[in-house]
């Protein structure tokens, strides 16, 4: 009897005990869903990112866009963004997306689709909108020029310069630039380069295709009565939130930035 | 058949139960009755055990399988770090030499939670899913997931402060495996998020290994001092939804360990090395049903039994689909 007693204490206290397992680590993974409710982080995803809560989803977080970008822009979120630990993110101002592999090598060796393999060309995607926030900080709006390293000695971003190599991006602070006004993120900006190398006749891996239809930004000259040439930048509709233009200002903070929350639509 | 819906249940959490007079065969009924009759035997087993206690016999296994954990691992690792290309990708989803290969798991988390299929995914996830089929099921569990190997690590530091009286094993029910597979499986499908993805040690180890450590190696650091302290091998054996999906594909996969009831002396070393150890529960005395046996869907084909069995009762080996199936 005492034996029988003595069973039944023991099986209670391990079904409390398995009650209590499955609380702890369900409730834990549900954790996850804080930093994703709350927008705790709002990322610049790939190119080819579905909307946040699809992308979500259907990203298997194996990281195979990571290990394809030729300039290392793309890394994966850690366990304090929730559900998005493992998923893919672009931090824009330490390396932007370049496009420089051309053919959207992350979105090709995604298995799951969470990059939309409906897209091939760079103007095609939609990762964010880059927003002019610090006007006043702006070399071009203060009319001022820029000679050196566009992020300093330190910077390690990359980007690819044609006129060194097609094939092989170079660090940033390779390529000292000595400007009368300053418009790196107009002159830098991939859609812009890919528009005058189509209107020269020579079209990215001399495909039409790569061309894109809308200018992506602008230098706009401010009306002054001091004399100085001034100029603002003013982004366009063919804008797709790569992040070159906030990565290549000089200034800190960056006058240009990437705000998430109203692109990636899904393809056009 | 009988066997491996047995084994499904064993897998599911079902408690191993004595066998009914009829499903022994007369052969095997023979055999208990001739080995209860005779004497010699249980000197034999002293013998035996007192040979083994003086001479540790090597862990063969265990070491061939931490090589192929490794090697696997570290593939992954040179093939992004290196960018030699090989095996390309994580655990979860990758690409072995351009051929794609999804974990059966967390391809199930995505498809139920996204809620659409692309082509990718389908030929990654057959793949893997003829792959493992083949090479029994939860033999990724033991000789692949990078997290078995800690918390076999994490076993040794267990079992040397339990044998010191520091620490006590604290089971739990092993039905809340399924429970978690089920409820991982509904709040996928329920929010849209791939919930499970975000406690998974195996996921979170294998880019923790590729692409670098972050503050989830927390998590995987909280689990393996839970299986220290509190509860031994306690993530593999009452919770892992991967490991109960490999089980489920390896129900009938002609991999198993096999187990042969003329030679065995029923000493039960092999219990004692065993992660899942209800899958051993033939070897008890009197409880086997036939002379020849598979060990049930849950045996991950780590070997340690092989090698603990002084009397090499148990062997891993490829089996006829049609033995399985008998």
């Amino acid at each position: 009897m005492a034996k029988t007693l003595h069973g039944k204490q023991k099986a209670r206290r391990m079904f409390l005990r398995t009650a209590a397992l499955g609380v702890g680590i369900v409730g834990a993974s549900l954790l996850g869903y804080l930093p994703v409710i709350g927008r705790w982080r709002q990322r610049t995803r790939p190119p080819g990112a579905l909307k946040e809560q699809e992308f979500l989803a259907s990203c298997i977080k194996c990281g195979q866009c990571v290990q394809v970008c030729p300039v290392n822009a793309i890394k994966l979120a850690d366990l304090d963004e929730g559900f998005g630990v493992g998923v893919p993110f672009i931090d824009t101002r330490q390396q932007a997306c370049d496009f420089s592999c051309d053919g959207l090598q992350c979105v090709l060796a995604c298995p799951t689709g969470a990059l939309t393999h409906d897209i091939n060309y760079s103007h095609q995607t939609d990762m964010a909108i880059a927003r002019v926030v610090n006007e006043n900080k702006c070399l071009a709006v203060m009319g001022k020029g820029f000679r050196g390293q566009a992020r300093g000695a330190a910077f390690k971003g990359k980007l690819r310069y044609e006129d060194v190599d097609r094939w092989t991006p170079i660090r940033v602070s390779e390529y000292p630039y000595d400007l009368e006004l300053c418009d790196l993120c107009v002159r830098q900006c991939p859609i812009e380069i890919r528009i005058a190398q189509c209107a020269a006749g020579k079209p990215p891996s001399g495909d039409e295709n790569q061309c894109p239809p809308q200018h992506a930004i602008k230098l706009e000259t401010i009306a002054g009565d001091d004399g100085i040439v001034r100029k603002r930048p003013v982004i366009l509709q063919g804008c797709v939130g790569c992040g070159v233009c906030e990565m290549i200002c000089p200034p800190e903070p960056a006058v240009i930035v990437m705000d998430s929350t109203e692109s990636r639509g899904g393809p056009a | 058949m009988k066997h491996i819906l047995k084994s499904v249940a064993v897998l599911l959490g079902a408690d191993m139960k004595r066998p009914a007079p009829e499903d022994f065969t007369a052969e095997a009924l023979a055999m208990h009755a001739e080995q209860k009759a005779d004497k010699s035997r249980i000197k034999a087993i002293h013998e035996e055990l007192a040979h083994k206690k003086l001479h540790k016999t090597p862990e063969k296994w265990r070491r061939r399988r931490w090589t192929v954990l490794i090697a696997i691992n570290l593939l992954f690792v040179v093939s992004y770090q290196l960018d030699i290309q090989v095996l390309e990708g994580a655990l979860t989803a990758s690409r072995f030499v351009g051929f794609h290969m999804a974990d059966l798991n967390s391809a199930l988390q995505v498809m139920l939670a996204y809620k659409e299929v692309v082509v990718n995914l389908m030929i990654g996830t057959t793949t893997v899913l003829i792959m493992w089929w083949l090479l029994g099921g939860r033999t990724f569990c033991s000789w692949v997931c990078p997290y078995h190997l800690l918390a076999e690590w994490a076993e040794m530091a267990h079992d040397y402060l339990a044998s010191r009286k520091i620490v006590k094993d604290h089971p739990f029910d092993r039905r809340v495996r399924t429970v978690f597979w089920i409820v991982f499986a509904v709040l996928a499908f329920v929010t849209g998020y791939t919930v499970f993805e975000t406690i998974s040690p195996t996921g979170i180890l294998s880019r923790a290994l590729i692409y670098g450590p972050g503050i989830a190696l927390v998590w995987v650091a909280t689990l393996l001092l839970f299986e220290i302290f509190y509860s031994k091998r306690a993530w593999c054996r009452y919770a892992c939804p991967i490991g109960l999906t490999y089980g489920l594909v390896g129900a009938v996969s002609p991999l198993k360990v096999t187990y042969n009831l003329s030679t065995c002396f029923h000493e039960a070393e092999c219990k004692k090395v065993c992660e899942v150890p209800h899958v051993l529960d033939v070897v008890v005395k009197g409880r086997a049903t036939d002379v020849d046996l598979f060990i049930g869907a849950d045996c991950t084909h780590c070997g340690r039994c092989v090698d603990a069995c002084p009397t090499h009762s148990l062997n891993l080996e490829f089996t006829g689909l049609g033995q399985i199936l008998k």
